[in-house]
């Protein structure tokens, strides 16, 4: 399953570096990509783990970049 | 959010200047401090509060820290003046940044416009506003004039020119009526179209290209995989030398101070971040795409733009890349008659066959042909046609046709196809039919040749004699003829093989049926994308038009984004080194360490910002 995400107010090249790197890390992860000149975020993963994983994700952004709004992509 | 900030940075310079001026002329220290304090928690307070939440999760080697700790350190060991003015220089340039991020986003907002808002479609008799991505495939829509057409389809009714420059880079109208194909993205310019829908939203050209451009930047070029292990590591230890250079010289140099060694240790912590070089250079290939894509070149990552401007081999397919791929009568030879005379005849003879030979044909006779006059037509498969026109017998067809028919006829090797013609049993001449060479191809190769390319080769299904006239007429290098597609892919791992270690091999091809040799060349490249999935989809860099000399044009955009990327990653390495050399020996002030981080970083910016700027190339 493919979720694509706008991050409103991302900031920082190096702080999308670093949540790419995380989010990756993710159980069920298969593929994401943070865009920092198009603020967007693209997460490939398993259906099941989905829902955690966004929840995971959503975590990571906020520690990073607590400004960051999430919205659909 | 901007403006807000340059009122902050506006106010505490202010109150910076006055505190400088009472330290300096009127030697009042304490009123200086106090003016300096509130100068820096003015502009600063915001990084000190990030720094403090950062903190709380765990995350200490960011940006906001490395601030806060260096200019806190600077007022500690009372530099005060240095610790404003190293958090002041630190947010003009975070605004700088900012402001530069913001207008490449823009930009690319911009060339991401070409998304469609909705869709008129007609169900029940009633037209309906919905999204785009609603509709089905064999819905009407409606799309009038002046709106982007939403979704690819085949017209049904009216007229109209299109824009095609969203797609295209070229704002080139084209001409549709009913039966033509349309494709989303384009800007219906005057009348109503009614158009059958053949594909999903999802698979529409529109979509397929945004969803191209914005992913482009998950396949990273090397420059910027080498930046990010960079960054990952230079951090850590310059602020690891930085805690050493702190506390080790003052205990076991005798004389050293802790003062002048944590100031030295400070500025490392300064110069320690690695923003310049995480922000610029990816945003100099962003920049490259962005700019790229707006010439109707579409890049599918930093890679290829990065290959591409490595590339020294260039392999053309002929037919649809080179040459238009479309038949078109040459030259017409007559023999005891006038070349009007035989152009009618046989255009009149060929009348009723389908072949693409005979249309064009049709084409360059380009007259209405009067049914009157044709009768007892015949068509002999693998030969040619036969007919009675005026009551004269026409035989037209190739050389086994006139044999067969014991004709005696201009025996030659001819570069292209060839129709014989023969008059009541008398051989009347030939008619020469042949691909077009595009009309920008040549430039294309002297644009390619000033790039200095070290080869251009040719691969076709034709002839080798049809491929050595167009070689030679263009001026390529080698050129290999007679290949079926499978030979293709031989012939380009043979090149590939035999090409430089460092050089690139580029194919160019139109992606309908040598998506294979697309795929295995370094840079697969496919011509006329516009309306091509196959293209799209087979090849690394999509050329949206037919005309090969965009190839030069990407290019150039290819170099120039890698050599402002490399001129970024130098200068901001170097300046930085230089200057945590300079501070240990402590040669450098806290002054040169706030450049070597925000000077480096605008200055990067601004010159990653070149890349996107792509109209003279």
């Amino acid at each position: 399953m493919k979720k694509s995400f706008r991050l409103d107010g991302l900031g920082c090249a190096n702080c999308a570096a670093k949540m790419e790197k995380r989010i990756s890390k993710l159980d069920g992860v298969s593929k994401v990509t943070v865009n920092f000149m198009t603020t967007k975020m693209v997460i490939e993963g398993e259906d099941e783990k989905m829902p955690m994983i966004l929840e995971e994700a959503e975590k990571i952004i906020k520690k990073l970049e607590p400004q960051v709004v999430l919205g659909k992509g | 959010m901007m403006k807000k900030q340059l009122g902050r940075i506006l106010i505490s310079s202010i109150f910076f200047t006055i505190a400088l001026v009472l330290e300096i002329n009127f030697q009042l220290p304490l009123a200086a401090f106090a003016l300096f304090l509130v100068s820096y928690l003015l502009v600063g307070g915001d990084v000190l509060l990030r720094a403090f939440n950062n903190i709380r999760y765990g995350n200490v080697f960011d940006e906001n820290f490395l601030m806060s700790i260096a200019t806190i350190g600077a007022f500690i060991i009372g530099e005060y003046p240095e610790g404003v003015a190293v958090m002041l220089f630190y947010q003009v340039g975070e605004l700088f940044q900012d402001y530069a991020v913001n207008k490449s986003r823009k930009s690319i907002a911009d060339l991401m416009d070409i998304r469609p808002d909705y869709a008129f479609v007609q169900r029940g008799g009633e037209l309906l506003q919905v999204e785009p991505d609603e509709v089905q495939v064999g819905e009407i829509i409606v799309i009038k004039a002046g709106e982007r057409i939403p979704l690819d389809g085949i017209v049904k009714d009216g007229f109209s020119t299109v824009d095609t420059r969203a797609l295209t880079g070229e704002s080139l109208p084209r001409d549709v009526g009913p039966g033509d194909e349309i494709l989303s993205g384009c800007i219906n310019e005057q009348g109503l179209l009614t158009v059958e829908v053949t594909k999903e939203y999802e698979e529409s050209t529109v979509s397929k290209i945004l969803d191209l451009v914005e992913n482009a930047s998950s396949n990273k070029s090397k420059s910027e995989q080498f930046i990010t292990s960079f960054a990952r590591y230079y951090t850590p230890i310059v602020v690891l030398i930085a805690a050493l250079l702190a506390v080790l010289p003052p205990i076991f140099i005798p004389g050293a101070t802790f003062q002048t060694w944590v100031y030295r240790a400070l500025i490392f912590l300064v110069v320690s971040c690695p923003c310049a070089l995480v922000v610029s250079i990816p945003l100099s290939f962003f920049g490259g795409i962005g700019g790229a894509s707006r010439k109707g070149i579409l890049v599918k990552g930093s890679n290829y733009l990065e290959a591409l401007a490595k590339a020294d081999t260039f392999v053309f397919d002929k037919t649809g890349t080179l040459t238009k791929g479309v038949f078109k009568v040459q030259k017409v030879q007559p023999q005891g008659m006038s070349e009007e005379e035989l152009l009618e005849l046989t255009a009149y003879a060929e009348n009723y066959s389908n072949h693409p030979i005979s249309h064009s044909i049709k084409n360059a006779y380009n007259k209405e042909i009067d049914h009157q006059r044709v009768s007892q037509v015949q068509e002999i498969p693998g030969h040619g046609v036969s007919a009675f026109v005026d009551g004269r017998e026409v035989l037209a067809g190739n050389f086994r046709f006139m044999e067969k028919m014991n004709i005696s006829y201009h025996k030659e090797d001819f570069p292209g196809t060839v129709v014989h013609v023969a008059v009541n049993g008398q051989y009347a001449g030939y008619i020469l039919i042949a691909d077009e060479i595009k009309d920008d191809a040549q430039l294309a190769v002297s644009e390619l040749k000033k790039a200095n390319i070290r080869e251009l080769v040719m691969l076709t299904g034709d002839t080798q004699l049809v491929g050595e006239k167009v070689s030679s007429e263009l001026g390529l290098d080698k050129v290999y003829g007679e290949l079926l597609p499978g030979d293709k892919v031989a012939k380009l791992e043979e090149l590939l093989a035999g090409k430089s270690s460092h050089g690139k091999l580029a194919y160019v091809g139109d992606g309908i049926n040598d998506a294979p040799v697309l795929a295995r060349a370094d840079i697969g490249i496919a011509m006329g994308g516009l309306g091509s999935d196959a293209a799209i989809e087979a090849a690394d860099i999509v050329i949206m038009d037919d005309e090969p000399s965009k190839i030069a044009t990407a290019i150039k955009i290819g170099k120039k984004t890698l050599k402002i990327a490399r001129q970024n990653a130098i200068f901001a390495i170097g300046i930085k080194v230089g200057v945590l050399i300079l501070s240990a020996f402590g040669l450098a002030t806290m002054w040169e360490a706030v450049f070597a981080d925000v000077g480096v970083t605008i200055l990067a910016v601004l010159n990653a910002f070149r890349a996107l700027n792509v109209g003279d190339l």
